[in-house]
């Protein structure tokens, strides 16, 4: 069995992504972990569902006593810590930044992606039910969507398809794959390779990727400097 | 001056008749969530309700608390309109749930974002609107498009509500709001939207006290105050700011 890339990894090489002033919304899971490694010098502003803008970092276990605050939480329910400049808005113009396009990136889990970028990422498989949430509208009206996944299912099965089995979240609407094997860009034309792990070749990530995978000619080690 | 100021939960939602349609903000914990009046609602023990919010309550993403999943496990609703209406895990069901499955409480699911836009057009007087979010998904279903701009976009309609269930910081005498921190979330816009709107607040102050500047619901849009006198289990630290 190849190694995998860690999921502090996959988010260390997605922070990169993101340029000086933008901003960010991130899901629950991998997403969450982005915020710990946005570069030296780089400075988003994240944005959370519930109605904050410009805040400062999870709460850590420690903190917990003296900062913890029900009145003060992102989307997930975490602690936040405050930051200064950020600020409290309600919901409906939470996500009048997300509907008009203010925000910049937003990155999600999947449970499926297609070769045309659609995503399915809410409903539960074998649960017949699942949450909506905000994931609807992030998927549809942000900016540059990246979505942070293990690259198949616990059983070895692709979880990037040719056609997405569950519910959609959107259609195409996918910009940037970023897996525990490779870094893949939803192209008009297709999935284009851009990057891979230390150890794999171009036909072993073929192998558990349904769609056929354009190779790009800068094709490269997954970079994360 | 019309006295808002109701001295118990319980009288300040006794009125609300079976069938009524209730909006209550709810996101990610407790904060901004009216948990006395539900509370006094489930004692009232009102039936037939739809109830408006984010979640269905009892989704177990953050602190376990007694939220409006009551009204479900006391069986007084009949449908649902929620963003987020599932337990998270799928070992901890909700009542809500449970009963969504058994076809006794009906679910309209919606988009967060939609959500809210459809509860502020219903105070805005916009009988509906299109957005783009939702095209080519089951959301669609049934729905109206029409293409703008190059994009296709689904006819969403106003929600309205007969009671609205708010909870905020503090209040003036004449129902003017401030919220603390991120407990704003759904509460302002469904205070502008109910025919009645309740507000539950840690403080109650003279008229003029709150600055204009910082007023975030105008008083015109809450009929009723009621002030929380308990001390919940969370943590809450009034006496600090969020401001660095």
């Amino acid at each position: 069995m190849k190694e995998r890339l860690s999921r502090e990894t996959i988010a260390m090489r997605i922070a990169k992504e993101f340029f000086d002033g933008a901003v960010v919304n991130l899901g629950i899971g991998i997403p969450t972990l982005v915020s710990s490694f946005v570069p030296e010098g780089i400075d988003v502003i994240y944005h959370s569902e519930n109605g904050v803008v410009g805040f400062g970092p999870v709460v850590t276990a420690d903190e917990m006593t003296a900062k913890a605050d029900v009145d003060f939480v992102n989307a997930g329910g975490q602690y936040l810590s405050p930051k200064a400049g950020m600020c409290f808005v309600n919901h409906a113009d939470a996500f009048l930044m997300v509907r008009g396009g203010h925000v910049d990136f937003t990155v999600l889990g999947a449970i499926e992606i297609s070769g045309k970028g659609d995503l399915a990422n809410w409903m539960l498989p074998g649960r017949g039910v699942g949450n909506i949430g905000g994931g609807m509208d992030l998927a549809f009206n942000v900016k540059r969507v990246i979505c942070a996944t293990e690259h198949t299912t616990r059983d070895g099965k692709p979880k990037i398809v040719k056609q997405c089995s569950v519910a959609l979240t959107a259609p195409k609407c996918v910009n940037l794959i970023v897996t525990d094997i490779a870094v893949i860009e939803v192209t008009p034309k297709g999935l284009r390779l851009k990057e891979y792990a230390p150890g794999w070749t171009v036909d072993e990530i073929q192998a558990i990727t349904e769609p056929e995978l354009i190779v790009s000619p800068e094709l490269k080690e997954y970079s994360l400097f | 001056m019309l006295n808002k100021i109701f001295s118990t939960f319980d009288a300040a939602v006794q009125d609300i008749p079976d069938g009524a349609t209730i909006m209550l903000g709810n996101f990610a914990g407790p904060g901004g969530t009216p948990y006395y009046l539900i509370h006094a609602l489930k004692r009232q023990g009102t039936k037939n309700l739809t109830i408006i919010a984010n979640t269905a309550g009892g989704i177990g993403l953050t602190v376990d608390y007694a939220d409006h999943r009551v009204l479900f496990e006391n069986k007084q609703v009949k449908k649902v309109i929620a963003s987020f209406p599932f337990a998270t895990s799928a070992r901890n069901p909700s009542a809500a749930e449970k009963q969504i499955a058994a076809g006794e409480v009906a679910l309209e699911i919606v988009p967060q974002g939609t959500l809210s836009e459809r509860i502020r057009a219903g105070a805005a007087g916009i009988p509906a609107f299109y957005t783009p979010t939702g095209y080519d998904t089951v959301i669609a279903k049934g729905k109206e498009v029409k293409w703008f701009g190059g994009k296709p976009c689904l006819l969403e309609n106003a929600l309205y509500a007969d009671y609205a269930f708010i909870r905020a910081y503090k209040a003036d005498k004449m129902g003017n709001l401030v919220y603390r921190g991120t407990q704003r979330q759904f509460n302002p816009v469904m205070a502008m939207n109910a025919r009645i709107t309740i507000a539950e607040v840690d403080e109650i102050v003279e008229v003029g006290e709150i600055d204009p500047e910082v007023i975030v619901t105008p008083g015109l849009f809450v009929k009723r105050i009621v002030k929380v006198t308990e001390k919940p289990d969370f943590p809450r630290h009034l006496e600090t700011s969020f401001r660095v």
